[in-house]
């Protein structure tokens, strides 16, 4: 596809990415002993970014917040840990794709169950059956209880016999999550700009109008929280990969509202923000924690200023640097979309019923526009469209009795 | 099973439901007319338990300590509302929901600046301090009774002040149509201003008065917290009549559910949230 964003923040993403693929050659230099610590605290957060990613595709994209994410994730982790043999390793060509199938059938089950109940509803059963996976791997004795489960032996990767990948080499796994991350990148926005993508970010901004194109969005809401969540369960097995390590806490609300908060922070639907969002939060606590003892005051502070300050995340406020100025009028056809929706807050928060009108064949039909407009435009339209009917309605009824 | 033995748990599962209702009613109430997702919610509950074993220890006082930290709870939560929340009415749910998770982080912190780490305990107020006989063996502690019957007179309280009052009826019709609202003259912000502070208030009474019977310990406010989502979700968000119903439902399963499946008891709360859902997608009074 056509990249959509501008092209300067393109070129930034860029550097930042190469910046970070070299950390290698030049982490040595500028951290020497902590070397080491950096290269796996790089590596936890590029897992953590996959995780986000896919809570952006429910979030920023179809408008499903989900507060049980994690369950996904460490799923993905313990499939490892119960498949892994003691003493031998697992070969790779074989647990990886069970895991994920596994995870990807729980979140089949939980989607069914859950995807009928919308707003904050919805919220609560994620929230819910995230608990439930959580007290099932805390309570029971499959994979140690409450204490974890350790994987000892690191799974071979190797074809013919002949080993491709160490996992067991630092470095080799950095390369390994990094080459995970930019796919996992690449292939949602392939998603996003498919025919099947469009129906589920048309779904986040008004899901009555998809319906009454003829789609029905349970399906589709149902294979957007499906793959979210195998690629949740990919991110969970990186993790039990790289600490060797499984345990409850995975599972939790902590984990979940930690990922949404990266979102949130990133910038909801735009893919690189989570990703962003996942480094500052988690480049930020380590800075945090070396000052003080009290670092989640700063953290709490930090959140708080800015949701203050960046409605839109920090995607957001790249994307209006980097963009074209605001003072275009942001309706062409042929601007890329984030500079109607970024350029003109004002307008997409007030009057988003309008912007559909004015521009009806642009809602998720055409292949060839790019594909951040549903999304960007979506937190904006969501505060007056059927999300935010939908979470305020109930309060009015509950009164009228 | 004897009957004794079933009556103490209904008693204890109704005495939690209780508990739960006097923080979901803040809850859901600052839903329903404000519209604000206050994950905060918690942390005042954890204030409330907080300033009442300080005050408790201070005054020497258990309840000049509990009618001391209402009005602090209400105070610091009205704050809150001028300085931070009301800047969010416009704005998405999200944000409102990252906003108070930032809080709840500065108040932990703050907890554990003022407070430390370590759990403290709450003397039962001497006054309170005897158990009811049932049989030979069982006993019912009075501290429980009262803490029960408080609740309830709260609920009572509630349900005058929401059905027969004007300053109910302002909010029954602010979270009808908060735009009506001010167009006939009310002064909607400093309506949020006080539903807010009132929400706080209820949630720093039940932190305050259930001090004695649990601990008062780190991250008390995000258990609770869970709890009360999942009970102002069954009710139906909004309805206080649902809470209600809806904290005594999870009260009760709790509480039969430590003694009828302890392996299980964690669970039985999710289960029954997700069955009502299941059954009625957006709670049982909506």
């Amino acid at each position: 596809m056509t990249t959509a964003l501008p092209r300067p923040l393109v070129l930034i993403l860029l550097a930042l990415l190469l910046v970070l693929g070299l950390f290698p050659l030049w982490g040595k230099l500028v951290f020497a002993t902590k070397y080491t610590f950096f290269l796996q605290k790089l590596t936890g957060i590029m897992i953590l970014a996959v995780l986000a990613m896919s809570l952006d595709l429910l979030v920023g994209v179809a408008g499903l917040v989900s507060l049980g994410h994690a369950a996904f994730f460490g799923l993905g982790g313990y499939m490892l840990a119960l498949m892994s043999p003691q003493y031998e390793a697992a070969n790779l060509w074989v647990v990886l794709p069970l895991a994920i199938a596994a995870v990807g059938f729980a979140a089949l089950i939980v989607g069914v169950l859950s995807i009928r109940t919308s707003g904050i509803y919805f919220i609560m059963v994620t929230l819910a059956f995230g608990q439930m996976g959580f007290y099932f791997f805390n309570d029971s004795k499959l994979a140690g209880g409450s204490d974890g489960a350790y994987i000892y032996v690191k799974p071979t990767v190797s074809a013919f016999g002949v080993t491709l990948v160490d996992l067991d080499s630092k470095l080799a796994f950095f390369y390994v999550v990094l080459g995970v991350l930019v796919g996992s990148y690449l292939l949602l926005r392939m998603v996003l700009a498919s025919p099947f993508g469009r129906v589920v970010g048309a779904i986040g901004v008004n899901e009555n109008r998809v319906r009454g194109l003829g789609f029905n969005p349970m399906l589709y809401k149902l294979a957007a929280f499906t793959l979210a969540g195998m690629l949740a369960g990919l991110a969970g097995f990186l993790a039990a990969v790289q600490y060797g390590f499984v345990n409850p806490a995975m599972l939790g609300w902590h984990q979940s509202g930690h990922v949404l908060v990266m979102v949130i922070l990133g910038g909801m639907g735009t893919l690189f923000g989570p990703v962003l969002g996942a480094f500052v939060l988690e480049i930020a606590q380590l800075g945090f924690e070396s000052l003080t003892d009290h670092w989640l005051l700063l953290m709490g502070g930090m959140v708080i200023a800015i949701v203050l300050v960046l409605p839109k995340g920090i995607a957001g406020l790249l994307i209006a640097w980097t963009g074209p100025r605001p003072a275009s009028e942001g309706h062409d056809p042929s601007e890329p979309c984030e500079r109607g929706a970024i350029a003109a807050p004002g307008a997409s928060a007030k009057e988003p019923r309008g912007t559909d009108v004015t521009r009806p064949a642009s809602e998720g039909h055409d292949p060839s526009e790019p594909c951040e407009r549903g999304a960007i435009a979506a937190p904006g339209a969501s505060a007056k469209e059927p999300r935010g009917t939908d979470v305020t309605r109930p309060a009015s009824e509950g009164h009228e009795q | 099973m004897d009957v004794w033995f079933f009556l103490i748990q209904v008693l204890n599962g109704v005495q939690y439901g209780l508990l739960l209702f006097l923080v979901a009613s803040g809850l859901t109430l600052i839903f329903g007319i404000m519209g604000i997702i206050n994950l905060a919610h918690g942390a005042f509950y954890m204030l409330g338990a907080y300033l009442a074993y300080w005050l408790a220890g201070l005054t020497g006082s258990f309840a000049a300590a509990v009618l001391l930290s209402l009005p602090l709870a209400a105070l610091v939560g009205y704050v809150i509302e001028v300085l931070l929340v009301r800047t969010l009415y416009r704005r998405d749910h999200l944000d409102q929901v990252l906003l108070t998770y930032g809080l709840i982080l500065i108040f932990n912190e703050a907890q554990r600046v003022l407070w430390g780490s370590d759990v403290h305990g709450v003397a039962v107020p001497a006054a309170l301090a005897g158990s009811i006989r049932l049989t030979e063996t069982l006993a019912y502690p009075i501290y429980r009774l009262a803490l029960s019957a408080v609740c309830a007179l709260i609920a009572i309280g509630l349900y005058v002040v929401i059905q027969k009052t004007r300053f109910g009826m302002w909010i029954r019709a602010g979270a009808s149509n908060r735009d009506m609202v001010a167009a006939l003259g009310i002064d909607v912000k400093l309506l949020y201003g006080v539903v807010f502070a009132a929400g706080a208030a209820l949630a720093g009474l039940a932190g305050a008065i259930s001090a004695p019977i649990t601990s008062v310990a780190p991250g008390m406010g995000d258990s609770i917290l869970i709890l009360c989502f999942v009970v102002v979700v069954i009710g139906g968000v909004g309805s206080v009549k649902g809470a209600f119903l809806g904290a005594l439902l999870i009260g009760l399963a709790d509480t039969f559910g430590k003694v009828f499946a302890p392996d299980f008891a964690s669970f039985t709360v999710y289960g029954v949230m997700a069955a009502v859902l299941l059954w009625k997608p957006r709670g049982l009074f909506a």
